[in-house]
C-alpha cells in the first residue's frame, strides 16, 4: 500500500497531477466509471476521504491486498454510501479538520438501494459530494435493469421477446430529485467532457454542504459497444439530449450545455447492442424509436439546450471538445 | 451518593461519560429515552458531540461506523426491529474490525408486533461478531456502557451493552453515577490505528477472494475469544476504580453446595434473587448470571457447574424449531463432560409476559422430574391456542 508523507499543502500545490486512483486496476477496457472516478480524484486533490458503495468500481480497484486508491477509501455496503459519508463528515467536524468526504456509488446504489440514505444525507445537509457513476443498469451482478436503464433498454432482466421490446419503464429523473432536496449544487456530467467533470467537482469541493454529481459512464460490456468508442457513445447521449447535462442550486437551473444542432437519437441507439432490436423489422421498434426522439425533444425543451448562434456559455462543451478540447478547466 | 435515575437517562450520562464524539440514532421504542436524553445533554452544553437524528437505523449504524473508522468515538443504539434492520451493518462493523459501542434495549420482534421486552433482538444477531454484554440491573447497565468502550477500542471489535427493555430501560433505580474523572481515568481518549487518514491513506473494506477469506474469518473468531481476557480485565479495573464489579464473564452466587443451579441473562437474575429469598422453602439454588453471551464463557460455565446435579436455563428468546438458544449452547459446552448436570431449558418472560416470582418454586418443582424439559416456553397457556396449534 502507499502512503503519503509529504505536507497536505505540499500535495495540495501539485494538485493538476494529484491521482487519486492509480493505474493497474482491473476494470474492463473503455471503462466509463474507471475514467470517471479517476477525473473526480484528480479535480478534488488529496484532502479528502472516500465512502465507495459495493460495485464494479470497489471491485476492480481494491482485490485484496491490492489496492488502487491512494485516498483514505472505505467499502462498507451496497446501500449505505451515503450513510458512511455522513459519519465520516461528522467525524471530521468532531475533529475540526477540513478534510472533505466524497461518497461514490453506481446507478443501482444511488437511484435505488441505497436511495433513502442518499435522502436523509441530503435533507442533513452533510458536508459531503455524492458522485453517481450512471452506466444504466447494475452491470457488476451481470446487466439487470436498475431504476436508472433507460426506457427500451434490453439487460438481461428487461430482455427483448415476443412481448417485450426492452424495459418499460421510464429512467428515472434522479437529478430532479436530488435538485428537490434544495441542495446547494447538483448537476449532471458525461465522461465525454473531461473538462466539464472537472469544473464540475472543483464547483462542489468549494461548497459547504451537500452536492452532488451525476457522470454518465458508459459500460462497453452492458451496452454492447466496443471499449474504443466509449467516449463517441457518451458524446451521443449529450448531443442526442438524452443525457443533458446541467446545472441546479438550490433547485434552480442555472447552467446547461446547449447544443446546436441536436442529433437524431437514433445515432447513438444504433452505436448499441442494447438498443439493437429497435433496428430491426417490427412495428413497435419504430414506435419505440419515437419515444426515444420524444424523451430527447422533452430535455431539449425543458432545459432549453437548443441554442442558437454564437452562445457565451459554450466554452467547455461540445464545441470545445470538438475542437480538440482544453487540458484544464 | 446514589441517585435516582430512570434506566435510559443513567445509560444516556454513562455515553455522556465516555466523550463520544458521534451518536448517530433512529426513535424505536423503548430505546428512544436513551437517545432523548442524550439529545438533552448536547441541547444544554454538558455533551460536545455531533448528534445525527437518522433517517433509518441502518443509517444510524452506518454514521456510527463511517464515524469511528474516521477516526471519531462514536455510539449508536436501538431495539427490536430497528436491530434486524441493522443487521446487515451489524455484520459489516465487525468484519471491519472498527471499535464502537451501542445499546440494545432489548424487546420482542414482530410479528406479531410487540413492544415488550424480550432478547429475541439481540439474540438474532449473535453471530455478527460482536461483544454481547447483557445487564441485570441498570448500575451494571452503566458501569457496562463505560467498560463495553475500553473493551471495544482495545480489542478492535464493537460491543454491544444488552438491556432489557421497559424491565430496565423505564424503570428508576438508585444508581451511584461515576464521576467524569473515573471515566477519564479508566477510558483513554478514542485512538483508532486505522483511522482513515489522508496523510496516510489506507483502502478498508477491500474485496477478499477465498485465498484469504477463511483466514480472516480465523482472526475475527480469535478476536473474539481472546477478548475475554478483556472483558475480565476491564470489570476489574473498573472495580478498583469504583468498588463495583459487573461480574466479568460470568458470575455465580447463592449457596455454593446446592444441586440445582440457575443461569440466566439480563434483568431475569433479578427477579430470580427476589424470588429465592421469598420461597426459602423451596430449597437453595446456585444462581448463575450470564453476562458476556459472546465471547461465551464455556471455561467459566463449566467451573460453575461443578457439583451441580440440574441445571436449568432460562432465556428469554427461541429459535423456532429447534428450541432454547443459549440452552443448546449450554448443552454444547458440557457435552461429554463427566458429572454434568442435567439440563432443563425454558423460555420466559416472551414478548413482555410477566415473570411471576413463584417461578422459583415451580422450576424447583420441575427439575424433581424423571425426564427434563429439552425445551419449553414457560407459563404458556394452550387454552388460548386451538387445538391443532398445542
Amino acid at each position: 500500500m502507499n502512503e503519503i508523507s509529504i505536507p497536505l499543502s505540499e500535495l495540495r500545490r501539485k494538485q493538476p497531477r494529484f491521482a487519486g486512483l492509480e493505474s493497474g486496476h482491473r476494470a474492463c477496457l473503455g471503462c466509463g466509471q474507471a475514467l470517471a472516478a479517476r477525473l473526480v480524484t484528480e479535480a478534488a486533490g488529496p484532502d479528502v476521504m472516500i465512502s465507495n458503495a459495493t460495485g464494479c468500481l470497489e471491485v476492480f480497484t481494491t482485490p485484496w491486498p491490492e489496492s488502487a486508491w491512494r485516498l483514505p477509501w472505505m467499502h462498507s455496503l451496497f446501500e449505505n454510501a451515503a450513510a458512511i459519508a455522513s459519519g465520516m463528515e461528522a467525524a471530521m467536524k468532531a475533529q475540526g479538520k477540513s478534510t472533505k468526504v466524497i461518497a461514490m456509488g453506481g446507478d443501482g446504489s444511488t437511484f435505488d438501494i441505497g436511495f433513502q440514505a442518499l435522502s436523509g444525507m441530503l435533507e442533513r445537509n452533510h458536508n459531503v459530494l455524492y458522485v453517481c457513476y450512471d452506466n444504466e443498469a447494475y452491470m457488476n451482478t451481470g446487466i439487470q435493469r436498475s431504476s436508472s436503464t433507460p426506457h427500451a433498454a434490453a439487460t438481461t432482466t428487461s430482455p427483448v421477446g415476443k412481448e417485450r421490446m426492452g424495459k418499460r419503464h421510464l429512467k428515472k429523473d434522479i437529478i430532479s430529485i436530488i435538485a428537490a432536496h434544495h441542495v446547494a449544487y447538483a448537476a449532471t456530467a458525461s465522461v465525454a467532457y473531461p473538462s466539464d467533470i472537472r469544473k464540475k467537482v472543483r464547483r462542489a469541493m468549494a461548497i459547504e454542504g451537500a452536492s452532488f454529481l451525476q457522470i454518465h459512464a458508459p459500460c462497453p460490456l452492458g451496452w454492447g459497444h466496443d471499449g474504443a468508442v466509449s467516449i463517441e457513445v457518451a458524446r451521443l447521449a449529450v448531443q442526442t439530449g438524452l443525457f443533458p447535462l446541467i446545472e441546479l442550486e438550490r433547485g434552480e437551473l442555472t447552467g446547461a450545455m446547449p447544443l446546436r444542432t441536436p442529433k437524431p437519437v437514433a445515432e447513438y441507439l444504433k452505436a448499441q447492442q442494447r438498443f439493437g432490436h429497435l433496428f430491426k423489422d417490427d412495428p413497435r421498434a419504430l414506435e419505440e424509436l419515437e419515444h426515444l426522439q420524444a424523451i430527447a425533444n422533452h430535455h431539449i425543451e425543458i432545459y432549453g439546450l437548443r441554442g442558437d448562434g454564437v452562445d457565451s456559455y459554450d466554452s467547455e462543451g461540445a464545441d470545445t471538445v470538438r475542437r480538440g478540447g482544453i487540458r484544464w478547466a | 451518593m446514589p441517585q435516582m435515575l430512570e434506566g435510559s437517562q443513567a445509560i444516556a450520562r454513562a455515553v455522556a461519560l465516555c466523550r463520544p464524539q458521534v451518536v448517530a440514532a433512529y426513535p424505536i421504542t423503548p430505546q428512544t429515552h436513551i437517545v432523548e436524553n442524550i439529545s438533552k445533554l448536547v441541547a444544554d452544553g454538558k455533551l460536545h458531540c455531533e448528534l445525527i437524528s437518522v433517517e433509518s437505523e441502518f443509517s444510524a449504524a452506518s454514521v456510527a461506523l463511517g464515524a469511528a473508522a474516521a477516526g471519531s468515538r462514536a455510539y449508536t443504539a436501538s431495539s427490536s426491529q430497528g436491530i434486524l434492520l441493522m443487521c446487515e451493518v451489524l455484520y459489516n462493523i465487525a468484519g471491519l474490525r472498527i471499535p464502537l459501542v451501542m445499546t440494545c434495549a432489548n424487546r420482542a420482534v414482530g410479528a406479531p408486533l410487540s413492544i415488550w421486552n424480550d432478547q429475541q433482538d439481540s439474540m438474532a444477531v449473535r453471530d455478527a461478531g460482536w461483544i454481547q454484554l447483557y445487564c441485570s440491573d441498570n448500575q451494571e447497565a452503566v458501569d457496562a456502557t463505560i467498560q463495553a468502550y475500553r473493551i471495544a477500542e482495545r480489542t478492535e471489535l464493537p460491543v454491544m451493552v444488552c438491556v432489557d427493555g421497559f424491565v430496565l430501560t423505564h424503570t428508576l433505580e438508585a444508581i451511584e453515577m461515576p464521576n467524569q474523572e473515573q471515566a477519564d481515568s479508566f477510558l483513554p481518549p478514542y485512538n483508532f490505528a486505522r483511522a482513515l487518514n489522508p496523510q496516510h491513506p489506507t483502502s478498508i473494506g477491500t474485496l477478499v477472494s477465498p485465498d484469504f477469506f477463511p483466514e480472516v474469518r480465523h482472526s475475527h473468531h480469535q478476536a473474539l475469544l481472546n477478548a475475554k481476557a478483556e472483558i475480565i480485565a476491564a470489570d476489574q479495573d473498573w472495580a478498583k476504580i469504583t468498588g463495583r464489579s459487573g461480574g466479568g464473564l460470568l458470575s455465580v452466587e447463592g449457596d455454593p453446595d446446592a444441586k440445582v443451579g440457575i443461569l440466566s441473562i439480563g434483568s431475569v437474575v433479578g427477579t430470580l434473587r427476589d424470588a429465592i429469598s421469598e420461597f426459602p422453602e423451596s430449597g437453595p439454588a446456585k444462581l448463575i448470571k450470564l453476562r458476556s453471551f459472546r465471547p461465551f464463557p464455556s471455561e467459566a460455565l463449566l467451573e460453575a457447574c461443578a457439583g451441580l446435579t440440574e441445571l436449568v436455563v432460562l432465556e428469554r428468546a427461541l429459535s423456532p424449531g429447534s428450541g432454547g438458544i443459549i440452552g443448546t449452547e449450554v448443552r454444547a459446552a458440557l457435552a461429554g463432560v463427566e458429572g454434568a448436570p442435567r439440563i432443563h431449558n425454558f423460555a420466559v418472560g416472551l414478548g413482555g409476559r410477566d415473570i411471576p416470582l413463584d417461578i422459583y418454586p415451580r422450576l424447583m418443582e420441575a427439575v424433581k422430574s424423571p425426564s427434563p424439559a429439552t425445551f419449553a416456553i414457560f407459563d404458556v397457556n394452550l387454552e388460548k391456542l386451538p387445538e391443532a396449534d398445542r
